[in-house]
Order: C-alpha cells, then sequence, then structure tokens
C-alpha cells in the first residue's frame, strides 16, 4: 500500500508563536487556537506547500534539525502527529 | 420604569428598575461615578418582576437587559442591588469587544499593573480590595481589560463585591459609609458592596502597563510557583469570556501577555500573609 502523503495548511492561514516548551498555533481559517509541542511546530514549517509522505517530512527535518541516530524512531512520531494535524484541520490527507 | 446612567471605565450603563429600593442603593454607591460621555449607554440592566404580581407579592427580581440569561433565577428585592451588578457584569461578559475581557482582579502602582485571576474562592477579589486600600489604585476586582493594540490593561472598577469572610476582613480596613446593605443568604453566600477609594474612580480611565500575573489560591499553607507562558495563556483563555469571539486580535493580545508579563502561582492561609506574597513578588517582578 502506498505511503499517506500529507500537505500542510497554507503558512499564510496559520499563526505559529513559540513559548515555552510549547508553541500556539492559531488557525485563521478555523478561528481555534492549538497548544503544540515540539515537533509540530518544526514539522510545519519544513513541509512547506509540498505533498510529503512520513520519511520525506523526517528527511526535510534533519537536514534542518540535528536527530542524530533517532531518525528512525521518530516515524511513528510524525505519522501519530500528522493524523492528529489532519484531523484539527492543520494539514491535509491527501 | 426608575433608572439611572453610570460610566463604569470605558463601559456605560443604564439601569432601569421596578422598584424604587435598588436604584437608591445604587445612587448612594455610585454617587462619585460618571454620567455615560456620549449621553447614550452601551448596555441596558433592567430589574423586572419575575411575574407582573411578584411587583408587590413577595417582590422577585428578575435580570433583563441587552443581553440575558433564560434560565437565571430571580433574586428577592433585598437582593436588588446584587440584581444589578450581575446584570452589568452580564452585559460586560457576553457583549463586551472593545478590549480583551479577562475575568481577573486589577490593581495599579506606578503606572503597572498586578493583574490577579482564579477561580472563584481563589481570593482575588479580597487582595484588590485589600491592596486598594493600602497604596494602590483599584483597577477592578471582577474584570481587567486588556487593549487589544497597545497591551496596556484597562480598569472596569465598579463597586468590589465582598462574599463571606472578607466581608468582616474589609470592614476592618474602610469605613462603614463606604459599604452598601448586607445581602445574606444570596445564591453566592453572604454579599456585601464596598465602593472603591476616590483615586480609583477619579482614574478609571488611566491605563497601566501589565507588569505582573498572579493566580492565587486561598486556604493553602504559603507556596509560589512559577508558572510557564503556555500555562498561562491557558488559564488566560479560560478566563477570558470574549477570547474566541475576538479572533486573531484576541490571539495576539493574550499570547503578547503572556510572553511579556511574569507569571506567579501563590498560596496563601491569610490575608496579611497574601499581602506579604504580593509585595514581595511585585519588588522582585520590577
Amino acid at each position: 500500500m502506498a505511503q499517506p502523503r500529507f500537505r500542510a495548511e497554507d503558512a499564510s492561514h496559520l499563526v505559529i508563536k513559540p513559548l515555552d516548551d510549547l508553541s500556539l498555533i492559531y488557525h485563521r481559517r478555523s478561528g481555534t487556537t492549538h497548544v503544540v509541542a515540539s515537533p509540530v511546530p518544526e514539522m510545519l514549517g519544513v513541509m512547506g506547500g509540498d505533498p510529503l509522505g512520513v520519511e520525506e517530512i523526517l528527511e526535510r527535518l534533519s537536514q534542518r534539525f540535528e536527530l542524530g541516530n533517532e531518525t528512525e524512531s521518530l516515524i511513528p512520531v510524525v505519522a501519530a502527529r500528522l493524523e492528529e494535524l489532519a484531523a484539527l484541520g492543520l494539514v491535509e490527507r491527501l | 420604569m426608575q433608572g439611572l446612567s453610570l460610566q463604569i471605565g470605558p463601559a456605560s450603563f443604564r439601569i432601569a428598575s421596578a422598584w424604587r429600593e435598588p436604584v437608591e442603593q445604587l445612587e448612594r454607591l455610585y454617587a462619585a461615578y460618571p454620567k455615560p460621555e456620549s449621553g447614550i449607554a452601551d448596555f441596558t440592566v433592567r430589574l423586572e418582576p419575575a411575574r407582573p404580581w411578584r411587583r408587590w407579592v413577595r417582590p422577585s427580581v428578575a435580570i433583563c437587559g441587552d443581553y440575558m440569561l433564560p434560565d437565571a433565577a430571580p433574586l428577592p428585592l433585598a437582593q436588588g442591588l446584587l440584581a444589578a451588578e450581575m446584570g452589568m457584569n452580564l452585559q460586560m461578559a457576553l457583549g463586551w469587544r472593545r478590549h480583551a475581557l479577562l475575568h481577573a482582579s486589577c490593581v495599579e502602582r506606578d503606572g503597572r499593573a498586578l493583574v490577579m485571576t482564579g477561580a472563584s474562592g481563589s481570593g482575588k477579589s479580597t487582595l484588590a480590595a485589600m491592596l486598594g486600600e493600602r497604596g494602590w489604585r483599584l483597577m477592578g476586582d471582577e474584570f481587567a481589560l486588556l487593549d487589544l493594540a497597545t497591551g496596556d490593561v484597562f480598569a472596569f472598577p465598579r463597586l468590589i463585591s465582598l462574599k463571606n469572610g472578607a466581608i468582616g476582613v474589609m470592614e476592618g480596613e474602610a469605613k462603614p459609609v463606604r459599604f452598601g446593605p448586607l445581602m445574606q443568604a444570596t445564591p453566592k453566600g453572604d454579599i456585601r458592596h464596598l465602593v472603591p477609594r476616590p483615586e480609583a474612580v477619579a482614574r478609571m480611565s488611566e491605563g497601566a502597563m501589565p507588569a505582573l500575573l498572579l493566580f492565587p489560591r486561598f486556604g493553602h499553607e504559603a507556596a509560589v510557583r512559577s508558572v510557564g507562558k503556555s500555562e498561562s495563556f491557558v488559564r488566560l483563555t479560560q478566563a477570558s469570556t470574549n477570547y474566541v469571539a475576538l479572533g486573531e486580535a484576541g490571539f495576539a493580545a493574550l499570547s503578547r501577555f503572556v510572553d511579556e508579563v511574569p507569571a506567579q502561582a501563590i498560596d496563601y492561609g491569610s490575608g496579611e500573609e497574601a499581602m506579604a506574597l504580593v509585595e514581595q513578588l511585585w519588588s522582585a517582578a520590577a
């Protein structure tokens, strides 16, 4: 089965405000506020407007952040966050 | 109907009543407050008989106005002043859009504001009342109004609503002439209103830059805990009645507030203990 692909909400619809361990995301289209933890803001930051699978997102994250040897173990984490973000309307499941 | 008009901070009210008593009490307690600047009130509150005959027979006051809660229980006439105050609060909570409205008390010193928020019974109102007698300007015991553009806090210094144990505490701090009638066994327990000091009324249009946010909790051993920005944000959104209605402007104002203003949770067992903690934390935040 083909890996699911996701596209992030257009950046112009999101206001991301890092606070402490958590960040706030204000979604202009729904008017809702989300409180999220890492790696969600980082994921949205690297996705741009491109349709991407989990491994492609991790590849982009590893180019920008030092993930060390943890890349493999992050696959289920990123996949789970993508499903949650899709449920919130912050990414689209293609 | 008889009535009066009042300006409280940036908001103005027209209060009309089927009975004379609540109007007379409001006229006495709000004597130092100005009339609405424009002559037209932002909100109307009406105290009406719950049923036509309840004007005379066991008089029963229903709180009506521009914004109403359909299932709000009417109050006996002896609690008419409380009905008027609840009616004004309701208009603000449901109708005010010019500021982010925080369910919080607020006092000011040296142009900087201390904002206190917490659940009912946390003591935020009592602490603001005590500070208001001890060199701080009381800005409000119920609502703090956060300017959406500048981030300054504005005052809503209505009568201070003292409940239960706080009544005796404040009777020891302020002269009897500044108190309203003692209303016993209201839906909120015993209530007595206190008129803020003249400075709080004279300077009620002056804003202040928020400098410290406290989450007080009464009835516990004295303790202080730093509160993170994201926890403060979540608690403030819960304490704001118009956060969702304001949309992105509300998000910008509250996220800026928690980013710039240090926050502490304080537990305390007595008013004096709280006063000492507040002064200590205020000095550290300065």
